[in-house]
């Protein structure tokens, strides 16, 4: 038997109550399918078939659907809002990704100031964690409202008045702390034994942090972090009320022109499309980090 | 396939069809009200039966409602609105304030008095959601256009806008006189509002314009000098500068009308009876000149010098 890749479906095994437990209902231990999996995948294609022909029919023929298509999956208005929105969406791209890079580089640091032992480090893991319980409190709309026309009410000399700045900036506030709090947990879930370990090799704290934890540990929480990527991605809408417009003003702006809903529409797909690649790209990233470390034993 | 599926199968999908069927509502058939020759907006009003609340005439508009809108020295007790002349908002049950009048006249003409008008707080945007409404009618500055009557019915109009530009004393966008030369500056609007699409359609300045949520926001940015001058109309503007909301503020000019005259509507639901009771109010008023008179009172005759489009 070939060693380095777990065993897949169509190695032989030695076991034949191995063989069992990995074979599944539809596909047996050899790969070809089960008389008792065909009858399985039909069920359930019929049952979905069913099912969505029934919502539908119930959707179509309420009494309301009319207007409700008009208003909200209106084919013309679409046509016609789709590329502004498009347009002003490439704004929430940009805020996104300039905030998730200072996101993930301020709440690791402020993981790593928490972690720190020792009652001379009080005042820093004190101010720490008074940051993350400030900024997870606070409302994201509040604290873009209060820094997008406070700061630069301020009028002081070098403070920048552009309200996309200030948009990111509250935004990586709000989200590091979110952020660091994950962090933390990943680090917390490394087991003492690792920087035991780092320690009895000579490693210095700081060292066995970054070789030894912190690698472990990101890898640990990539779910939650994409999580709250996502969570980014959506509350760049929240930016429009300091007056910058991006995709979800601009769908604002045109329905309220026209009286009508589907520019909502629209701007939900748009957002729609760029989640569902990104969470296929993390779980092929966290399968392939499974994979790596578990490596030889059972799956 | 097992007996025991199908049955449960079969089972479900009676029990979705039974649950489908009874929340299917039947949509009443209503029949339009037009008022024969001679008859008043009173008669035409008490032969509409789709009020809201019977017996009275259901109003609604935004909340905050700012002045010279809505006015009113105090909130009546119980009101939503919060009526603060020196923020520029007022109270609808005041009666105060150009917009409030109007509709008091207009519930007068139809034959409501003024005990019968209820007032209730609705978002702009939920006034044009589809569906029934829970108001007779939204009155809010909503201009009309074709676009926005195929989802809503309008009255007619009761008031003819102009836009103007509202800056901070002592900077140089106070110089403009031309539309080309406030190519260069930023500017801000209101969302919802019709000063944005001029601002977009007409004077196309080289920057994209910041929207805002509402007029308070729009003064706030104008304030922290993110914008260098908001667009809004006419007596809004007067407003704004009276009140001193925007510290050193001064109304540069006034814009022209480009295509049709804007007119503000009231919003009824589509297919509502009352639209032509309510036209025939508009039509009785403006004829007695008793709008004209409202205007003078609550629309201070306003001489902006005109910024040329060219």
């Amino acid at each position: 038997m070939s060693g380095g890749q777990p065993p897949g479906p169509g190695d032989r095994l030695p076991i034949e109550a191995e063989r069992e437990r990995r074979g599944s209902r539809i596909l047996g231990p050899s790969g070809r399918a089960r008389p008792e999996g065909r009858r399985a995948v039909l069920i359930a294609l019929m049952s979905t078939v069913v099912f969505f022909t029934v919502l539908a029919l119930v959707v179509v023929n309420s009494p309301g659907w009319p207007e409700i298509k008009r208003s909200f999956f209106n084919a013309e208005r679409f046509r016609e809002d789709l590329p502004g929105i498009a347009r002003a969406f490439v704004l929430n791209v940009k805020l996104f990704l300039m905030a998730e890079v200072f996101i993930l580089v301020l709440a690791l640091f402020i993981a790593v100031l928490r972690s720190l032992p020792g009652p001379v480090f009080f005042p820093i893991r004190a101010l720490a964690v008074g940051y993350t319980d400030l900024f997870r409190g606070i409302p994201t709309i509040l604290v873009i409202y209060i820094l997008g026309f406070g700061a630069p009410a301020l009028q002081l000399r070098g403070v920048p008045k552009s309200p996309f700045i200030w948009a990111v900036v509250a935004l990586v506030l709000v989200y590091s702390a979110y952020v660091a709090e994950v962090y933390r947990a990943g680090i917390e879930s490394i087991h003492a034994s690792q920087t035991a370990a780092a320690r009895s090799l000579g490693l210095s704290r700081w060292q066995t942090l970054r070789f030894v934890v912190i690698p472990q540990a990101v890898r640990r929480v990539i779910p939650p972090l994409l999580n709250d990527f996502i969570g980014l991605q959506k509350d760049t809408a929240l930016v429009a009320s300091i007056g910058v417009v991006e995709a979800f003003r601009t769908a604002q702006i045109d329905s309220s022109a026209t009286f009508n809903f589907t520019p909502y529409v629209a701007t939900a797909l748009l957002f729609v499309v760029i989640t569902i690649p990104l969470a296929r790209f993390t779980d092929a990233l966290i399968a392939r980090d499974r994979r790596r470390r578990q490596a030889g034993a059972a799956a | 396939m097992r007996r025991s599926t199908v049955r449960k199968l079969m089972i479900g999908l009676a029990v979705f069809g039974l649950l489908a069927a009874a929340c299917a509502e039947e949509n009443p058939v209503v029949p339009a009200a037009s008022p024969s020759a001679g008859e008043t907006a009173a008669d035409c009003a008490k032969g509409v039966t789709t009020y809201v609340n019977q017996g009275q005439l259901t109003i609604a508009t935004d909340n905050p409602a700012f002045a010279p809108w809505f006015g009113g020295k105090a909130s009546k007790p119980g009101s939503p609105w919060k009526a603060k002349p020196s923020s520029g908002t007022g109270d609808p049950y005041s009666g105060e304030g150009f917009e409030s009048a109007v509709a008091y006249a207009v519930a007068g003409e139809l034959g409501f008095g003024d005990e019968q008008v209820t007032w209730g707080p609705v978002n702009f945007n939920q006034s044009y959601k589809p569906g029934p409404k829970d108001f007779d009618f939204f009155i809010g500055q909503v201009s009309y256009s074709p676009v926005r009557a195929q989802a809503v019915d309008f009255s007619d109009g009761y008031y003819n806008v102009q836009q103007a530009l509202v800056v901070k004393k002592g900077t140089p966008i106070t110089e403009v006189t031309t539309f080309a030369d406030l190519r260069g500056y930023k500017l801000g609007a209101q969302i919802g509002t019709t000063s944005y699409s001029y601002i977009v359609d007409n004077i196309q300045p080289d920057e994209q314009p910041n929207v805002y949520d509402n007029s308070n926001d729009v003064i706030a940015a104008l304030n922290a000098g993110q914008i260098d001058g908001i667009v809004v109309d006419a007596p809004t503007a007067y407003v704004i500068v009276l009140i001193g909301e925007v510290p050193q503020g001064t109304v540069v000019g006034q814009f022209p009308t480009i295509g049709d005259q804007e007119h503000f509507g009231m919003i009824f639901g589509k297919e509502n009876p009352l639209v032509t009771c309510v036209n025939q109010a508009i039509a009785d008023l403006t004829s007695a000149g008793t709008l004209d008179a409202i205007q003078a009172k609550w629309l201070k005759a306003l001489s902006y010098p005109t910024i040329a489009q060219s």
